[in-house]
């Protein structure tokens, strides 16, 4: 342990730089910053990865309470009259928020005594009403989880994709004409050409950021942000030919595809297998990222391209690479979409699930489980807040600006720590070396 | 000035970094404190530069005890640091960084007088003789004018002691010497300098007075005139160590690396490589000998694939490898050490253990398909870790918490573990501790006796003319003389690098 007195390192492997020695010699522990993308996007250590993002989801709520408390009406009116009578304004603010995120949580996970008397019935209708709010949150979470993988995995190698948007749009595109012509196939084909061609619609959308900074060095953010709008402007085009648009109907909208993923619980509920492809997508980045040479070639890349490259990588290969699988990703959320709850292609077709990716990739640290988390997160506040806008009013805006605040929080990690004071680790608590 | 440290002691969690350390620095001293990389001399110094607190001691200037809160008090007391890593901003003008926290202002507002500034800048240039362009941006300067521009800052500040922190690391032998005049005309004028390197030969040239540092402690204080090389790198280190690398003769068998009227462009396209033959037998150490920046950095790179060869060609076993890739190249049996670890060598949040199959991940028995195996890789590691002694309580931590010495152990160690004919190897010891530079010119022979051609580039002469069985100088992108190892001469090889051609002589030999 001869090498263990240089003051730039700390037991137990945290780097300290010089830039800090100063706050530390104040008494205050200061651990390296991290510098690379890489670094700052999939952070280290617990706290970083799930106490940063648990308490910025738990902020952001706060927050949406405040907003609440200060919107809903009947708050509002109880604020008026709050110089005569400040406690009955905080306790009808108080109720207000109440209501609104328990409906936002009964219309995301179910009521408690619904499912109670569903259970006592043991009614299979009952049941399954009971579990409608649930299956509708894993119904949202679905193409959620394949948008943050395909931001997420870009993020491993260095690289930023904006492009979720337009990836989704392209692999919905061949995934419609799929599902809609090749019908003389029989159902279990179809379906699988339809998923099939999602990705490779998508996949193909996704190498071309990939090649034009491979052979030019064009960065991506660009890239991806502009073919987002001629994916959007293709699909515009492409729904006015004979061959998409559908004969009865005068606004642009594709022949509805005539494959469907089967329901896993009974026709009453959305919930469909679409979930269980998106799951596996998860596990094989997963797998595809810390368990083959493949992963070790992208984390190599992202986090040091110089050095991949005289270690015999090919770093412009790897982008190519790389951002094709995150579009085939992104294009098998359009073909998830097609295949259940939006079987036709429309210009609007995506709803922003690919801008959502992006956020879900930053909330789940880049990692496929924490994408996994993240999504079903975000399909329960969605499908909340359908609810909590039928029983309370509360617009389900209040939902947009909640997963803005989340992606504030994350961007600045500095505000949480600053908040809940928890931002650097004790030096003292760095341990000895293992 | 007089600086008087007593019994500094500053503990970190689980390591003594400074125990007990005495120092005193007279007025118009140059005092060297010497040290291998991890010795504390760098703590020491922020101790006495206000960054850290000892936990036990005290300083003393000019007999009276002061307290340091910070730079700031250390500065107005009159002591002034230039990092190893400069801290200059490099789109600032030269003047702009001198006088960066103190700028001389007019006006009740407070204006920046930029003519005043610029006067005082050029006052004090020529008072030390410290040539610097004052209008010119830093980022354009070569180091050593950087680093001049960092002594400036100091001495604009009033500095009565500067504290240079491995200086040299990061110049040329001439800006060297040119640093040495500077530091004689500081000591002139009454200015103490604390020098901490832990280069030898610098420290006896320039050196009044030299404490050595082992593990944190004061193993000894000496002068030039008392001792020798030999005696302060074993105060060091802690034992003898062998300076010079003994090397049976050289018996090179058939060309295995042969370059041919190569041509080869840098990033802004002009030629950096012009027309450079050149020849590695298996079982001889060939050293490219030149002042950076000659070529050497694209040479290297045309041969190990990084960089596209404009003209000529580069055969490697016979085969031709002109427009082989790196992973061709590296997989033909060339091994690599890059000239910048940090940059082309290592990916710092790596573990140690992926570190070490970084360019033989993808490979049995550490993948089978695309399917790596960790236990492999790691038992591989571990293996090595005994073997090329890398000192680490773990191969599962990220390589970024080794020592300089053992980073670079760590690419030794995974070039040496693959079966290789050629070693193409640049400033395989920069920055390096006598010990640690010990063991890889060591090994270095060793795979020079096991039959491998090896290819060394450096900017150090001891380097060169300890390892080489032949040198080649290499100036403006051409190679000017191959001299066999007894013709290269430290003065010879010294006036090549400087692009002289001393006479008939030379001419002989090439």
């Amino acid at each position: 342990m001869a090498e263990l007195d240089d003051p730039h390192r700390e037991p137990g492997g945290v780097e300290v730089l010089p830039e800090h020695e100063e706050a530390r010699a104040a008494g205050e522990a200061v651990v390296r910053e991290p510098t690379g993308f890489v670094e700052i996007v999939t952070g280290r250590g617990w706290r970083e990865t799930v106490l940063v993002p648990t308490l910025a989801v738990f902020t952001a709520l706060l927050v949406g309470a405040l907003i609440i408390a200060f919107t809903e009406p009947g708050s509002l009116a109880a604020w008026g009259r709050a110089g005569r009578d400040p406690l009955g304004a905080l306790a009808a603010s108080a109720r207000a928020v109440g209501a609104a995120y328990r409906a936002l949580l009964t219309g995301a996970l179910g009521d408690p005594g619904r499912y109670a008397e569903a259970v006592r019935s043991r009614d299979p209708a009952e049941i399954a009403r009971a579990l409608g709010p649930l299956s509708e949150t894993f119904v949202v979470a679905t193409p959620l989880i394949l948008t943050g993988l395909a931001v997420a995995l870009p993020f491993r190698a260095g690289l930023f994709n904006i492009g979720g948007e337009g990836q989704l749009t392209a692999g919905a595109i061949l995934a419609a004409a799929a599902g809609f012509s090749l019908t003389s196939l029989p159902g279990p084909l179809l379906l699988a050409a339809v998923v099939a061609a999602g990705a490779v619609g998508g996949g193909l959308w996704g190498s071309i950021p990939g090649l034009l900074k491979a052979r030019t060095g064009a960065h991506e953010v660009i890239t991806t942000i502009m073919l987002n709008f001629v994916a959007a402007f293709l699909a515009l085009f492409f729904l006015s030919t004979e061959f998409f648009r559908r004969p009865d109907r005068t606004d642009p909208i594709s022949k509805p595809i005539e494959a469907a993923f089967p329901h896993l619980l009974g026709g009453s509920l959305r919930l469909h297998a679409g979930l269980l492809l998106a799951l596996a997508a998860a596990a094989a980045v997963a797998w595809l990222l810390n368990r083959t040479t493949i992963g070790f070639e992208f984390q190599a890349v992202g986090a040091n391209p110089d050095a991949a490259r005289a270690a015999g990588m090919s770093p412009s290969r790897t982008y190519v690479a790389i951002m094709a699988l995150a579009g085939a990703l992104a294009g098998l959320a359009g073909a998830n979409q097609l295949a259940s709850v939006t079987p036709s292609l429309t210009p609007g077709f995506s709803s922003g699930f690919g801008f959502d990716g992006i956020t879900l990739a930053l909330l789940g640290r880049a990692r496929p489980v924490g994408v996994v988390l993240a999504a079903l997160l975000f399909g329960a506040l969605r499908a909340g807040s359908r609810s909590m806008q039928a029983a309370t009013q509360t617009p389900v805006d209040i939902i947009v600006v909640i997963q803005a605040l989340v992606v504030l929080f994350i961007a600045a990690p500095a505000i949480v720590r600053g908040i809940y004071r928890i931002g650097a680790r004790p030096a003292r608590a760095a341990g000895g070396p293992a | 000035m007089r600086l008087e440290l007593r019994g500094i002691t500053k503990r970190f969690p689980g390591v003594v970094a400074n125990a007990g350390v005495d120092l005193t620095v007279e007025e118009g001293e140059i005092h060297a404190l010497l040290g291998e990389n991890g010795a504390g001399k760098t703590t020491l110094m922020n101790i006495l530069y206000g960054l850290y607190r000892a936990d036990e001691g005290e300083i003393l200037i000019d007999g009276s005890p002061v307290r340091f809160e910070g730079p700031g008090d250390a500065i107005a007391a009159g002591l002034g640091m230039v990092h190893q890593h400069f801290m200059l901003i490099p789109v600032f003008t030269v003047t702009e960084n001198i006088v960066l926290g103190h700028e001389p202002t007019r006006g009740r507002v407070g204006f920046l007088d930029r003519r005043r500034a610029r006067r005082k800048v050029e006052e004090l240039s020529a008072r030390f003789r410290l040539e610097v362009p004052p209008d010119a941006v830093v980022e354009e300067l070569p180091v050593g004018v950087q680093q001049r521009v960092e002594i400036l800052k100091a001495l604009y500040r009033e500095a009565r002691i500067v504290i240079l922190d491995e200086p040299t690391a990061v110049l040329t032998p001439q800006e060297t010497e040119e640093l040495f005049a500077v530091l004689r005309s500081l000591k002139a004028s009454g200015r103490s300098i604390i020098f901490i390197t832990h280069k030898l030969k610098e420290v006896l040239a320039i050196a009044d007075r030299i404490t050595v540092l082992r593990r944190g402690r004061v193993v000894g204080t000496t002068t030039p005139a008392e001792t020798g090389e030999e005696e302060l790198a074993a105060m060091m280190v802690g034992r003898a160590v062998q300076l010079v690398v003994d090397k049976p003769p050289a018996e090179p068998a058939g060309p295995v690396l042969e370059v041919r009227d190569l041509v080869v462009r840098d990033d802004r396209e002009q030629v950096a490589v012009d027309g450079v033959s050149l020849e590695v037998r298996a079982g001889e150490i060939v050293c490219v000998a030149g002042v950076q920046g000659n070529g050497q950095t694209e040479l290297v790179e045309a041969v190990t694939g990084l960089r596209p060869v404009a003209a000529g060609t580069v055969r490697i076993l016979g085969r031709d490898a002109t427009r082989a890739g790196p992973r061709a190249v590296l997989r033909s049996g060339v091994g690599h050490v890059p000239e910048d670890r940090q940059r082309d060598g290592l990916i710092a949040t790596f573990t140690i253990a992926d570190n070490l199959v970084l360019n033989t991940y993808d490979l049995p028995p550490y993948a089978r398909w695309i399917v790596r195996d960790e236990e492999a890789v790691v038992a591989a590691a571990e293996e090595r870790v005994r073997a090329f002694d890398i000192r680490t309580p773990s191969v599962r931590l990220p390589v970024s918490t080794l020592s300089g010495g053992n980073q670079q152990k760590v690419i030794v160690a995974r070039e040496f573990s693959r079966p290789i004919r050629v070693l193409v190897a640049s400033q395989p010891t920069r920055g390096l501790d006598v010990g640690s530079i010990e063991y890889i010119h060591r090994r270095i022979v060793a795979a020079r006796q096991g039959g491998v051609a090896v290819l060394i580039v450096s900017s150090e002469l001891d380097e060169v003319l300890a390892l080489a069985d032949r040198v080649a100088v290499m100036y403006r992108g051409r190679i000017v003389d191959v001299l066999p190892a007894v013709r290269a001469s430290r003065d010879l090889v010294g006036l090549l690098m400087a692009g002289a051609r001393p006479g008939a002589e030379a001419a002989a030999g090439g």
